[in-house]
């Protein structure tokens, strides 16, 4: 109901306009005004509209804190006897039934007859402060077009303001991005030191056992949990390997054929096919992992490890029959063919930026084309290449769809491609999407494996951009 | 003389064996080069070959049709949906075929089996809306259960052993009988798309994920779009070359680089736990998506602005037009089908992320359709991965399907980029 604001406010945004433009005309009739007229008006809109929106901004986040506190303070003797989180369920309940929604869950006795007089209770609280929110903001909205429409002289620079606000606004925009850093790591950081203020740092680093699964309850033996990460990092370095076995020879050959090798029409056709590699999601990937790459592989293995066992390689046969799906060349080997397309633009376009007269030098002195690339390009492209490669393990490291689906659960301490590994990522992951209360150690050890993985994958991603921009610099 | 000519002739020869196997090495490398290829293209065709094989079948399920006697005394007209409508239909079924039960009645449960819950209330809508039809004999059509289904698609094979499928001989002796009475027919599986996620596979359906994940996607590029634009221009037209605008380009560049769960941490510390927003909701959804979007939607315009040659802008600068005049005027209108080339994109990349979605809890069963903003909602990309770690084997093949929708919507908005960038743009 209270939306039937909005539209007050628009239109007083839009009369804020005309009535700005019309008065500008009026008092610079016959003068030279500095601004033309739209530009007075689009100031009145701006001081009318601004005000308002900062107004109801805030009223959008202060408002729910409020509510609640006028809903504790005069709540039921009853309802303010249940525990924090039964009550704020009952707060909830009753904000729905005042809503007219149904409630989420069937209340006993004494709740049940206080719901609805509560529901009430909760809608009026709602009602209140949003049109206490919409009064303030029209308000607002009036004490800036006061403002502004005492000022509209003809001398007034209306047009240098209002692109001092749109430049303002812009900056604010870009302001976004860096607050998003700012975001990732405040949260990451604020949680994790909880987290390390329960699991020393160094243990967490350095130890290996990974347990978390122990830590769910306080009065359980063992409770603290065992949180040493470093089954997870080597797991996750040895599927980062194996992607990268694929990924790299496979990225640079094709990036070295396309720039080199191909002519125009094959390279038309391929690029796009590509591309599409490259835009398929990575739960995608993760399907075609789970259910095709890893059974055909267990298949293989065990069909292999049959062969050989009973004979002189029998250890070997019984541990290959053994095999299980979910072994780290599956999720590996899958990443690393997502990763191919992205090598292999990276690298293309790395090999390109190589000056034609290196080439052109090179053939005059007889090489063919395989020398001239292995001995004149690959060199010279070296930095940027190896650049593009970080980038691409900085990407298979915190690639997660592929290894929560294909990769195992358990933490082992191993450089074994048929074992079962388990990664940061999926850690991640299955200890956050479980139904536990937010501020256990478990939930917390998310929050330092994501600081872990960030740190890292940011100063992969650093160097490698240091070294692509320098490369790129050399040949400008 | 002839010690030069015979040297001169060794060397020759030494040259073309060189000659030769550089020539060889050279066929090799290329080949090496071809074989990558081939090997990318290859998997893309096998990732595509196999998901289309396994999903194929999720298009189409069977159905069964039946005459039933709507049994007086079994049936309480008031209130229809108590009956059990399985068990009356099982029993019918059984005497057709000329079955007698037992007493426990075992075959009318197996029976029961292979027809889905939908059965019931079929019935008792037919009957809640026509209570005449009580007593006379009336003929129903409904879905078979995953598992028949599955027989008769042929993934359930006879030839494994009894104990380890879900359907025992008598059930798939049933099943021939009545197909073989014309009683089951396959046909076009539009529950697939005219529902919401359930967990009867033979009911699940991926609409109320499309309409969740397009709820997500118009709050990502109500935020990001806009934000993005706005930023470039900023960095692009505006800002000073000074150290504050240095940090904010290394910033876009890193975050473009940060994996996809980092924000969905970010999600859940910043818009679950501390703004209070709900759980699961498009709105929390969106807005990481758009937190993730933003750097490469950025990024894209930047690359359009820089290709509006300077004299477009020295031109509107020496007709008098202010620098703001100049960018929205001019610049920016230029740069358009770029920025939405890029925006599209972006927005099909976003469409496909899933992990900050499992993140701030897209991992729960949802059923229905989602109809507000703020409410729990499933996702695409996050229904694949719920059906994935199904237990029942008939979502293997439906989340083959969703795969498909997803990859159709992904195909269209990129061909949407690929036509718009071919239409609108220009070379300079």
């Amino acid at each position: 109901m209270t939306w039937l604001f909005l539209p007050i406010l628009i239109a007083a945004a839009v009369a804020a306009f005309l009535g700005g433009r019309a008065l500008a005309r009026r008092r610079s009739s016959g003068l030279r005004a500095h601004s033309r007229p739209g530009q007075h008006g689009a100031l009145a809109l701006i001081w009318t509209a601004a005000p308002a929106l900062a107004v109801l901004l805030a009223a959008a986040v202060f408002a729910p804190g409020l509510e609640q506190q006028l809903m504790a303070s005069g709540a039921p003797e009853a309802v303010q006897e249940l525990e924090p989180f039964r009550r704020q369920a009952f707060y909830a309940d009753a904000g729905a039934v005042g809503a007219g929604r149904p409630a989420a869950q069937i209340w006993p006795a004494p709740y049940a007859e206080l719901l609805p007089a509560e529901g009430r209770r909760a809608a009026r609280i709602d009602l209140m402060l949003s049109l206490g929110g919409w009064v303030a903001a029209l308000l607002a909205a009036a004490l800036g077009a006061l403002y502004v429409f005492s000022r509209i002289r003809p001398d007034l620079r209306a047009r240098n303001r209002v692109e001092g606000w749109i430049v303002g606004a812009l900056f604010a925009c870009s302001a976004v991005a860096v607050l998003t850093t700012i975001g990732i790591v405040a949260s990451l950081v604020f949680d994790s030191t909880r987290f390390f203020a329960s699991v020393p740092i160094t243990e967490f680093l350095f130890g290996t056992q990974w347990s978390p699964q122990t830590a769910i309850r306080a009065d359980q033996v063992g409770s603290t949990g065992a949180f040493g990460a470093l089954p997870l990092f080597a797991g996750t370095f040895l599927i980062m390997l194996i992607a990268m076995t694929v990924a790299a020879p496979v990225g640079l050959f094709s990036a070295i054929y396309l720039s080199e090798y191909a002519g125009p029409a094959f390279r038309a056709t391929v690029k796009p096919v590509l591309e599409i590699l490259a835009g398929v999601p990575t739960v995608v990937y993760g399907f075609f992992a789970a259910l095709t790459v890893g059974p055909a592989m267990r298949g293989f293995f065990n069909g292999v490890g049959a062969l050989l066992a009973g004979g002189p390689l029998d250890p070997v046969g019984q541990y290959l029959m053994l095999v299980q799906n979910q072994m780290a060349l599956v999720a590996g080997g899958v990443m690393g063919i997502m990763l191919i397309p992205f090598v292999s633009s990276l690298s293309d376009d790395i090999i390109n930026a190589v000056p034609q007269s290196l080439r052109d030098g090179s053939y005059a002195m007889g090489a063919t084309k395989s020398e001239t690339v292995s001995r004149v390009l690959l060199p010279a492209a070296l930095p940027g290449v190896a650049g593009a490669m970080l980038l691409a393990m900085s990407r298979a490291i915190g690639e997660t769809m592929i290894v929560t689906m294909a990769a195992g659960l358990a933490a082992r301490l191993t450089l074994n491609p048929l074992d079962t590994v388990t990664t940061v990522t999926v850690q991640i992951v299955t200890l956050l999407t479980g139904d536990q209360e937010f501020d256990s150690p478990k939930t917390l050890a998310a929050f330092g494996l994501g600081l872990t993985l960030f740190v890292v994958t940011l100063l992969l991603n650093i160097i490698a951009q240091r070294i692509v921009i320098t490369y790129r610099q050399q040949y400008d | 003389m002839t010690e030069a000519t015979q040297t001169d002739g060794a060397r020759v020869n030494r040259l073309r064996a060189g000659l030769k196997r550089r020539y060889a090495r050279e066929q090799r490398f290329r080949a090496y080069g071809l074989l990558a290829i081939a090997v990318a293209v290859g998997f893309l065709l096998l990732l595509l070959g196999r998901i289309v094989e396994q999903g194929h079948t999720a298009f189409y399920s069977h159905a069964m049709t039946a005459p039933v006697y709507m049994d007086p005394p079994r049936i309480d007209r008031a209130y229809p949906q108590g009956t059990n409508f399985e068990q009356l239909v099982a029993e019918q079924q059984l005497r057709r075929l000329g079955i007698v039960d037992d007493a426990q009645g075992t075959k009318a449960s197996a029976m029961r089996g292979l027809f889905s819950s939908e059965l019931k209330f079929i019935a008792a809508e037919r009957i809640a809306r026509q209570p005449g039809l009580v007593g006379q004999t009336v003929t129903l059509s409904a879905p078979l259960s995953d598992d028949a289904d599955l027989y008769l698609k042929g993934e359930i094979s006879k030839d494994t052993p009894a104990e380890q499928r879900r359907l025992s001989d008598e059930q798939i002796a049933w099943i021939d009988r009545m197909d073989a009475g014309g009683q089951i027919a396959a046909r076009f599986n539009t529950g697939l798309f005219t529902r919401g996620d359930s967990t009867e596979p033979e009911l699940a359906g991926v609409l109320g994920a499309v309409i969740g994940s397009a709820l997500m996607l118009l709050v990502t590029a109500l935020i990001a779009i806009p934000l993005g634009v706005g930023a470039a221009v900023y960095l692009e037209e505006f800002a000073p070359r000074n150290r504050l605008t240095d940090l904010i380009e290394v910033n876009i560049n890193n975050l473009a680089a940060v994996p996809s769960i980092i924000y969905g941490l970010l999600g859940l510390a910043l818009f679950i736990n501390w703004m209070h927003l709900p759980r699961a909701s498009p709105l929390v959804g969106g807005l990481v998506l758009a937190l993730m979007a933003l750097p490469t939607i950025i990024i894209a315009t930047r690359s359009s602005l820089k290709a509006v040659p300077p004299s477009i802008r020295e031109a509107a600068l020496a007709m008098g037009a202010s620098k703001t005049q100049t960018v929205f005027q001019h610049t920016l209108p230029l740069a358009m089908p770029g920025v939405m080339t890029g925006a599209i994109i972006s927005m099909a990349h976003a469409l496909g992320e899933t992990a900050p979605l499992l993140l701030i809890g897209m991992v729960s069963f949802v059923p229905g359709l989602p109809h507000s903003l703020v409410e729990p909602t499933g996702a695409l990309p996050s229904l694949v991965y719920i059906w994935e770690n199904a237990s029942e084997r008939a979502f293997h093949e439906r989340t083959a399907a969703a795969i498909l929708v997803l990859l159709a919507f992904m195909i269209v908005m990129n061909a949407a980029a690929i036509v718009l960038r071919r239409r609108f743009e220009r070379r300079w």
